[in-house]
């Protein structure tokens, strides 16, 4: 029982229940889109999904600020998983993100939006996380590396956004609306709703994948005390922080 | 101060003994506007598009020199070094980052030229001035994001190959800033100066990714 | 034995490498102007504990301390007082001697007229302005010694010193870096009987633990054996 497992069976049951009434709500709750019809409501599983991933690599450059000024490789493990998981994420967000540009614009990408441009940059450079961990061979130099490099990311983040914006603010009229008072009420309860929900899938496998790490390290380590040293195979080379 | 300029001077010193970096990069400039020149199939470009043709291939010439930067230094103990001598640790940071900026200098005093001699279209003259200061800003963001990425990058097993997929994406902003600047100091009725809201916008990545880079730096150096 | 502190001390040194450990509760105390002799195989953590000691790498648990000052919180205050020998000799391959030692001199304060003090007592004068990488593997080494030395440390380090190593180039070396040089001196070797001449206390680590420590004419041929097994 790892502090991370705490809470986690209430965690699993409220993010399943959100994510059903979620569906729920998209499918048979939220109106129809005049312009775009059906595939629309694509949009409320693309926004939560951006919205989600873009805070998890902020807060993996939290936890990585946090391994800094700690050395606790506890906070390291935090820090990749909160990466790792946004990026899985972002690629969800991307490929929904594909998805309503096509129904909206008729292209699959469409470079006039400055929230999907910079979320692209945003995921490109996050992308390299992994690549980059997995070539540092030493562990505790992968881990103050990544955690130098999240940091960087994550501040990167606001500046990209920002910079984007100003290059087009003036040339292109804002398309995505995600401002909620735009947003007819039945709309924005749907809205408000899956971004709970996704927000918890988020918070439920975070905590899963740091359970399933933290106790791997645990039975290596009892195996280390109790059968020697050498009774405990090394790990290969590993991007994940061990 | 006076230790960053110790370690600038050993490095201009290193280049100027091995020529390893500079002319490579100046090479692959020119080479890369011949290659625009048949991929765009163009004898002459202006605009919008001749500021993407050079700022790209800056750009990436750049990335050659940030490769190579703590190249030297990795292999020959250079870093122990330095890390055993009495010094402030940050004065790598700024000597490295001056040497890459010096090296991105003299790459464009001659890229520029071969660029309005093979490519360009309209006249550089009246617009000199103004992009010269754009591409000054430029070389900053350059140099700092370069010197991060290439110290980070140095301690991989694929350094050439890690470095330019980290700098690429922290690039992007810079490159939008000085491209879409670019543009109109290189068009047919050029104008004298880029706007004042992409020099603002260089001026503040630079200002930020400079702070940001040195408080993170030491902890790129330990151990 | 007189009161005065230790030049090194260290208490249950620890240092890893990922899993595996390097270095596990060594300790030791070194007093002024002694030597220490390192011994131990391949992988014992000699080269690791020194490197420690250089400020070059700091302890995972444990505590060390040189000169007075506690590593690693106080490391810049050691720095310009400690000189390292390792096996890599530290040197831009394609700058000569002489722009290497200047380059060091300014990193450390030194007057540039000490690099050609110390050009001159290595036998280097004439080599000084060929590249390094022109030069011999002895040539190398002593010039690496001329590095270490070049800031007149208080404590060396020395890794290996005499690899490479002609007698000749040995004694020349001598008042830099040998008994001559008064200062506290802790150095590995492999070969036990030379280092066992030069050293006043003798460390022998296996695995990375500390198997003995001992005054230098107490240490047992059984003992010596028993770490390179």
């Amino acid at each position: 029982m790892t502090p991370y497992s705490r809470g986690l069976r209430g965690l699993t049951t409220a993010t399943a229940a959100t994510l059903a009434a979620g569906l729920a709500l998209v499918f048979f709750y939220a109106p129809l889109d005049a312009d775009q019809g059906f595939i629309q409501k694509i949009f409320y599983v693309h926004v939560p999904l951006a919205i989600v991933s873009l805070c998890g690599f902020v807060l993996g450059g939290l936890f990585a600020a946090g391994h800094l000024r700690t050395r606790d490789p506890k906070w390291d493990m935090r820090s990749y998983v909160a990466i790792h998981m946004s990026l899985i994420f972002a690629v969800g967000g991307l490929i929904t993100g594909s998805i309503w540009a096509r129904a909206s614009w008729g292209h699959w990408w469409e470079w006039s939006d400055p929230t999907l441009v910079s979320y692209l940059i945003v995921f490109l450079l996050f992308a390299t996380y992994q690549p980059l961990r997995f070539s540092i061979e030493d562990p505790e130099r992968q881990a103050r590396y990544a955690s130098v490099f999240a940091v960087v990311g994550a501040a990167f983040v606001p500046m990209n956004f920002i910079a984007v914006r100003l290059s087009q603010g003036f040339v292109h009229p804002r398309v995505l609306t995600l401002s909620g008072g735009r947003l007819p009420g039945a709309m924005q309860l749907t809205f408000a709703v899956s971004l709970i929900a996704i927000a918890l899938l988020f918070t439920t496998l975070w905590k899963y994948e740091l359970t399933a790490k933290s106790t791997r390290m645990q039975v290596r380590r009892l195996r280390r005390v109790a059968l020697g040293d050498d009774a405990v195979r090394p790990l290969g080379r590993s991007a994940a922080p061990s | 101060m006076r230790t960053a300029l110790i370690v600038l001077r050993k490095d201009i010193l290193l280049e100027l003994r091995t020529f390893e970096t500079l002319p490579a990069m100046i090479l692959f400039a020119v080479s890369t506007f011949v290659v625009f020149h048949f991929a765009l199939n163009r004898s002459s470009i202006g605009g919008q598009l001749a500021a993407g043709v050079l700022t790209a291939t800056v750009l990436f010439a750049g990335l050659l020199g940030v490769n190579r930067l703590f190249v030297a230094d990795r292999e020959q103990g250079g870093f122990d070094a330095f890390m055993l001598a009495p010094v402030d640790r940050s004065a790598l940071l700024l000597a490295k980052a001056s040497a890459l900026f010096i090296f991105l200098a003299v790459l464009e005093v001659v890229a520029l030229p071969a660029f309005a001699l093979l490519l360009l279209g309209p006249s550089l003259g009246p617009a000199l001035g103004g992009l010269i200061v754009l591409l000054a800003l430029a070389d900053v963001a350059v140099a700092v994001i370069g010197t991060l990425v290439s110290a980070i990058a140095v301690h991989t097993r694929a350094r050439d190959l890690i470095a330019p997929i980290i700098a690429l994406p922290l690039l992007i902003p810079a490159l939008i800033a000085t491209a879409e600047g670019a543009g109109p100091l290189l068009s047919a009725h050029a104008h004298r100066f880029p706007e004042g809201r992409w020099l603002a916008i260089l001026a503040l990545y630079d200002l930020v990714f400079a702070l940001l880079a040195h408080a993170v730096f030491d902890f790129l150096l330990e151990d | 034995m007189s009161a005065v502190a230790p030049a090194i001390e260290v208490r249950g040194l620890t240092r890893r490498f990922g899993e595996r450990t390097v270095l596990r509760e060594v300790s030791v105390a070194v007093p002024r102007g002694a030597t220490l002799a390192v011994l131990g195989r391949n992988g014992a953590g000699k080269s690791t504990l020194l490197r420690v000691l250089a400020t070059l790498l700091s302890p995972h648990a444990g505590e060390v301390t040189v000169l007075g000052e506690s590593l690693p919180s106080r490391g810049f205050a050691v720095r310009g007082r400690v000189g390292y020998l390792g096996h890599d000799p530290l040197l831009y391959r394609d700058l000569t001697p002489r722009e290497n030692l200047r380059y060091h001199a300014r990193l450390h304060r030194v007057p540039l007229t000490r690099v050609d003090e110390l050009l001159e007592i290595a036998g280097m004068r004439l080599r000084a302005d060929d590249p390094v990488r022109t030069l011999s593997q002895g040539m190398v080494q002593r010039l690496a010694v001329c590095r270490a030395t070049l800031h007149h440390p208080q404590v060396l380090l020395l890794d290996e010193p005499r690899a490479n190593l002609d007698p000749g180039a040995g004694d020349l070396l001598e008042p830099l870096i040998g008994r001559r040089s008064e200062t506290t001196r802790v150095l590995t070797s492999h070969d036990p009987a030379a280092a066992l001449r030069e050293a006043d206390l003798v460390l022998g680590l296996y695995d990375g633990r500390a198997a003995f420590c001992s005054q230098a004419d107490q240490v047992g041929a059984s003992e010596l054996e028993a770490l390179y097994r």
